[in-house]
């Protein structure tokens, strides 16, 4: 199960934080804490795993933007790893060649497409076009709208 | 694609600047948010910024109080508070406002409440309550985009004791035509099984349904939580194997929608939960294992495409086929699977075959050596993490020779390393290597104190409180014990000399405590110096309080004759005025006892050695104390997680408004809540699980065995000879010192290759750190685990001798030895039987026993001889009495008679047979012996005995035809038998058909059972072919027994017992240790390796027959719980 996942940037800002067992508050501002200096004082060519007391920390970056994801002992690293990148592709194909702005400025939107993708701490949906779908059916909705026309985007 | 997303990101200059990006147009750069962001990022002082902050906080809160302020609006507002508290700064004051949009708002705004609810905040928080109803509202929604809303929330954070209220729903969404809200509420209901498993139990069977959804979508949710129940019981969910197995066959054949596909791979997230799910299975399970064979070895080829998706995959095969029931063929290509990841020049790969390493060398320590030059590489890896993993696969190869080695690279590591969780758990690691292997006490005090210097305040505390117990309690030789204290006592004196300041408080302690007990071994050390040194602790300002009450003791115990009194006296005074009571207790104790010598002598003797400290856990002199409370009414004692329990369950709110059941109702509507009759079928496998699961909280021992045996230790060596011979290939003689050598053993082929300089340093390095690996070794007896012969054995409380041990071996045999005069009835017997046919054999027995056995208590012998003659004739239809044993052992065949045999039971009988059977135990051999008496008075011309068992073979010498018998006669039957499946008992089943010369064919059945442990006989061996043994065994089981303890010797005792009562041969018993070596019948060998441990007997089974060890366990555990 992944237990949380932190977006931040190269100055170590947060961007996005998604946590799936309950924290406190200052806990999670220790662990960003830990999460921030860890991952941004890795050498160059290193593997892209840590150790954090008994969680193993996947992290890749993306640009300005590091994708740092926090999984139980005996889960698969690799898998994390391809977990964030189509975290990434999901964004990317939301937005049309994501970048960091795109995530500092529509970070809700980037929450939403990560609820649609991941549920509970375990992946939900898998196919690109069936999380945009989702996603965008559901910025269509105005006020008063009637529901039976975004159902049918949706739902097909 | 990731290229793509790399390069965009990268090309893009300022990031910052918002002029002309490809983004910015869809910024919403003139809102208040887009503003607010901007405004941030443009500030360069952190004090800039909480002042902006704050001052939005304020403008915020003043706008959501306002009773103006439109949804629409508060929406917007809520994405600003959102962006505050992710920079960390709180805005508790908009929680509540969140829910009232997630209550209020229309679907869009409701989604951003939900969303700030979420993120604002967690499971325990009380404002949750409020969002219950909303939640129930929105889950009867008939707008689709709002149940799934409600589903995600729920799935994120909902209060456990809320759970109740919505099940039903989330249930009912099960059934939901549209596939996504059936998902998430699968995914939601895998939430509450997590955080609340007893109150899903009832919908097991619902789970079911889920996992045979028409959508691969909804299935594979349904794998979440199938993946958590067979990890709590494995048992429970075996049927389903082939069911897992054909939906990865379709997998990995492609047959799923493309919409499934992760970079032209099919649903791998699915194919790896599934292997997940096939690996619990399989563990220890031979033909569950054999299901998922094939399956397995198609993921392995299919999996070509060189991404880290397939590696992903490739992987978790690996780790299933090396956890599962051992298949060679597949071992060798999951070997070479482990090959590929190892080589990688991906230093993401080169991770994962590190770690896969450290799985497999346990089972197959040659894997180890055949990598090992690039272990070495990543031994010096610049990346820690590289590093540390490469030491915890050293540590699982760790032997008596390569230890220093180890140990050294570990140490290096540790003073490099910043992580206090890495420190603490390579600290325990040195800890137990040197412990085990340590080849001198130098070595063994110095990196000890290596140890608890770089361990500091943070290690473990029962790694000082272990050594201390080991220099207390000392070893085999007193003459070691004695050289080990004197080397930890100068070596801590001269640590004192130096800087003591910079040593941490733990290792302060230790030391205190080693000169206080041991300083004054050594002779030529004033009693003032050691005292003066220790002083000079106290007066340190970093020394704690705790510590100076470890030094203060040292001194009580040091102050003997008057020794330096000043010193004593400066000290006593200082602490006896302390505010630390505890430590103006030591003080006085200090004045006193200086100034007592006698009292002294009394409290604090010398040289007396280690009483052991007897322990009432069971705290029964408490007894009366609590039944006098309990009778003034005080309430009875309940365990913690009892107390929480009861407490979680009247915090618990009245759900009644609802009308929905409570949990406790639960498990019987789940009886009455079957629809269709598909789950009709299913459920009443089912019922039986959800009482396991509800019984499994209570029971942490459960727990901890599925733990325990996460990877076992099956090293399945046996099967894997191609691998260990290529392996043998790197290692070149020419490097190898000569006294490494001994240990690398020699017959290694080599192709010795001229090297250039630097690679030389590492294939030395390569040669000490592996060298011992392989398993002709003699040197290393038992492989790298616990029982290898330790320097640091612990001394027994009394001195050991293995004369008890050779004591008992004639009385060996399990059943009492037949007496002589029986024996020579009986063959006189036999040659009767066939010279006088018409004899009744009861009359016949009898007689003959009669004339050899004057005293003997057989029932019907002499007086009544006649008497019974004449009831027989008295009576037509008489149903005599079957023989009994001791005359039905005259009919033993006389090739078995001298041989221990089992009493003679009666299996079964009708109007005519008489069914007996008993089995003799021959030395290579079990020969069960069936007697047929008839107890008619016709003939039966013919005779069939068949017998069936799934746990033996049986082999017969008169292929099942036994002849006939005639009346009043018995016929025999010899079956020779050999296990083919151990199991604690193992039971015949048999049927005997017969036809009198006139009537119908008649048939009798019987079953009889016999322990394993009449299979078992003494296997000899010598220590060394013991010690190769002991590596090639796969299956193995631990267990703590009890010991005799009345006898001085308790080990050869309770060896003794073993070797009397189970025929096990002792091969050595070396100090604490013993090996024992058994086998079941010709060739399936079963070592025992014990040991004495905190007054328990510590076995260790090992045996290549799978079930084996746990069987002996069984008779071990039995036999001497029975003495």
């Amino acid at each position: 199960m992944i237990r949380f996942l932190l977006l931040f940037s190269r100055q170590g800002k947060l961007r996005l934080q998604k946590w799936f067992t309950p924290i406190t508050e200052r806990e999670k501002k220790k662990i960003t804490r830990d999460m921030t200096t860890m991952v941004l004082s890795r050498q160059p060519r290193s593997c892209n795993f840590l150790h954090w007391k008994d969680l193993k920390i996947i992290y890749k970056r993306y640009a300005s933007l590091y994708f740092c994801l926090a999984i139980e002992n005996g889960e698969n690293e690799l898998i994390a790893l391809e977990v964030i990148h189509r975290y990434v592709e999901l964004l990317d194909k939301y937005f049309g060649n994501v970048c960091e702005l795109d995530i500092i400025f529509n970070f809700e939107k980037a929450y939403f497409i990560l609820d649609e993708f991941l549920m509970g701490g375990e992946i939900q949906e898998t196919s690109k076009q069936m999380v945009n779908r989702s996603i965008e059916a559901s910025d269509m909705l105005q006020e008063g709208d009637s529901s039976e026309w975004f159902e049918v985007e949706l739902f097909g | 694609m990731s290229d793509v997303v790399e390069k965009t990101l990268t090309a893009l200059p300022g990031l910052l600047s918002l002029d002309s990006q490809p983004g910015s147009n869809k910024l919403s750069s003139s809102s208040k948010l887009g503003n607010l962001i901007r405004g941030v990022t443009e500030l360069t002082s952190k004090h800039e910024e909480e002042k902006l902050i704050q001052r939005e906080l304020t403008s915020i809160k003043e706008q959501v109080s306002s009773p103006n302020t439109s949804m629409r609006q508060m929406k917007e507002l809520m994405v600003r508070a959102i962006y505050c508290e992710m920079l960390g700064y709180e805005a508790s004051f908009s929680y509540i406002h969140a829910i009232k949009l997630a209550q209020q708002g229309t679907a869009l705004e409701k989604r951003v409440g939900y969303l700030a609810v979420s993120l604002f905040l967690n499971e325990s928080h009380e404002l949750l309550l409020l969002l219950v109803n909303t939640v129930l509202k929105d889950l009867q929604s008939t707008n689709l985009i709002e149940v799934c809303m409600a589903l995600t929330v729920v799935s994120q954070m909902f209060p456990k004791d809320m759970i109740p209220a919505i099940l039903p729903l989330v249930e009912e969404k099960l059934n939901h035509p549209k596939e996504i809200i059936r998902r998430k509420a699968v995914l939601a209901l895998y939430k509450f099984y997590l955080i609340a498993p007893n109150q899903v139990q009832h919908i097991h069977n619902k789970f079911r349904k889920a996992l045979c959804d028409k959508d691969p979508g909804v299935m594979t949710a349904s794998l979440h939580i199938y993946l958590q129940l067979i990890e709590e019981n494995p048992e429970g969910y075996k049927d389903l194997t082939t069911s897992f197995v054909t939906i990865l066959k379709q997998v990995v054949g492609g047959k799923l929608p493309m919409d499934f596909n992760y970079h032209s791979v099919p649903a791998p997230w699915l194919q790896i939960q599934l292997l997940r799910i096939l690996c619990l299975l399989g563990k220890n399970d031979q033909s569950t294992s054999e299901i998922m064979y094939e399956v397995l070895d198609e993921s392995l080829r299919r999996a070509e495409i060189n991404h880290n998706i397939t590696y992903a995959i490739l992987f978790e095969c690996v780790k299933c086929i090396y956890t599962i029931h051992p298949k060679s063929e597949l071992l060798e290509k999951a070997a070479k699977c482990i090959g590929n990841f190892v080589l990688s020049s991906k230093i993401n790969l080169k991770y994962l075959g590190l770690k896969a390493l450290t799985y497999v060398v346990q089972q197959d320590p040659k894997l180890a050596l055949q990598h090992q030059m690039t272990i070495i590489e990543c031994l010096d890896h610049p990346d820690l993490i590289i590093k540390r993993e490469t030491l915890e696969l050293l540590f699982r190869i760790t032997n008596a020779q390569n230890v220093t080695v180890i140990v050294d690279k570990m140490l290096e590591f540790l003073r490099i390393n910043k992580d206090d969780y890495t420190t603490i758990d390579l600290v325990g690691k040195v800890a137990e290597l040197a412990e085990k292997y340590a080849p001198d006490n130098e070595w063994f005090i110095e990196t000890m104190s290596t140890v608890f210097s770089v361990g500091g305040d943070t290690m473990q505390p029962d790694i000082p409180n272990s050594f201390l117990k080991l220099l207390s309690e000392g070893f085999d030789s007193v003459e070691e014990d004695r050289k080990l204290r004197l080397f930890a006592v100068d070596s801590y004196v001269s640590l004192l000399q130096g800087e003591p300041g910079k040593l941490p408080q733990r290792f302060l302690q230790v030391i205190s405590w080693v000169l206080g007990e041991y300083s004054c071994l050594r002779a030529d050390l004033e009693v003032d110096t050691v005292l003066r040194l220790l002083a000079k602790l106290l007066d340190m300002k970093t020394t704690s309080s705790e510590t100076k009450s470890w030094v203060l003791m040292a001194m009580t115990k040091l102050c003997e004759g008057g020794a330096g009194v000043s010193v004593v006296r400066g000290v006593s005074e200082t602490y006896s005025s302390s505010l630390d009571t505890v430590l103006r207790q030591r003080a006085q104790e200090l004045q006193h006892l200086s100034q007592d010598p006698e009292l002294r002598a009394r409290v604090l003797p010398r040289h007396t050695g280690l009483e052991p400290l007897e322990v009432d856990s069971s705290l029964s002199f408490l007894d009366g104390f609590v039944s006098e409370a309990l009778a003034a009414g005080a309430a009875p004692y309940k365990p913690p997680h009892q107390r929480q329990e009861e407490l979680a369950q009247a915090k618990a709110l009245s759900l009644e408004p609802y009308g929905l059941s409570l949990p406790l109702s639960m498990s019987s509507c789940s009886m009455t809540d079957r629809q269709s009759p598909m789950l009709l079928s299913i459920s009443s496998g089912l019922s039986g699980n959800s009482n396991d699961l509800s019984h499994k909280g209570g029971s942490s021992s459960l727990k901890l065995d599925g733990v325990k045996r996460v990877w076992g230790r099956e090293g399945y060596l046996a099967q894997r000879e191609p691998a260990e011979e290529s392996a043998h290939v790197e290692v070149p003689s020419t490097l190898r010192s000569p006294s490494q050598q001994g240990g690398a053993d020699g017959s290694h082929s080599q192709t010795p290759t001229p090297t250039p300089e630097p690679e030389l340093e590492k294939q030395q390095l390569a040669s000490s750190l592996f060298v011992g690996l392989s398993s002709h070794s003699s040197v290393c007896l038992m492989g790298k685990s616990e029982p290898t012969p330790q320097r640091f054995r612990r001394k027994a409380r009394s001195p050991a001798s293995s004369s008890g041990a050779s004591e008992n071996i004639s009385h060996s045999l399990v059943s009492p030895p037949i007496t002589v005069d029986t024996l020579m009835c009986n063959n006189l017997l036999d040659s009767r039987i066939t010279s006088e046919p018409d004899v009744s054999p009861l009359e016949q027995t009898n007689g003959s026993c009669d004339e050899e056995l004057p005293d003997s208590d057989v029932k019907g012998s002499s007086p009544s001889l006649v008497g019974d003659d004449a009831l027989v004739a008295a009576d037509p239809a008489p149903h005599e009495e079957p023989p009994k044993d001791l005359l039905l052992i005259s009919y033993l065949p006389a090739e078995l008679s001298g041989l221990s045999h089992s009493e003679i039971t009666p299996l079964s009988s009708d109007q005519s047979l008489d069914l007996s059977a008993c089995h003799v135990q021959k030395e290579g051999d079990l020969v069960l012996v069936v007697f047929i008496y008839n107890s008619s008075d016709s003939d039966i011309q013919q005779i069939l005995l068949e017998l069936d068992s799934e746990e033996l073979e049986v082999s017969c010498e008169c292929d099942g035809a036994v002849g006939g018998a005639r009346g009043h006669s018995v016929a025999v039957c010899q079956y020779s038998l050999s296990v083919k499946r151990p199991s604690v008992h193992v039971e015949l089943v048999g049927t005997v058909s017969y036809q009198f010369p006139v009537g119908t064919p008649q048939s009798v059945q019987f079953s009889y059972k016999l322990p394993l442990s009449s299979f078992i006989r003494p296997l000899t061996l010598s220590t060394e072919e013991y010690g190769t043994m002991w590596l090639d065994f796969s299956h193995d089981t631990k267990q703590n027994l009890t010991l005799i303890s009345d006898d001085p010797e308790p080990l050869a005792a309770s060896l003794s017992v073993l070797k009397k009562k189970l025929q096990l041969h002792v091969v050595e018993i070396i100090g604490m240790e013993g090996i024992v070596a058994c086998r079941l019948l010709q060739d399936q060998p079963c070592l025992m390796h014990c040991r004495l441990h905190a007054g328990t007997l510590a076995v260790w089974l090992r045996s290549p027959v799978p079930d084996l060890p746990d069987c002996l366990m069984y008779f071990c555990q039995r036999a001497l719980q029975e003495h």
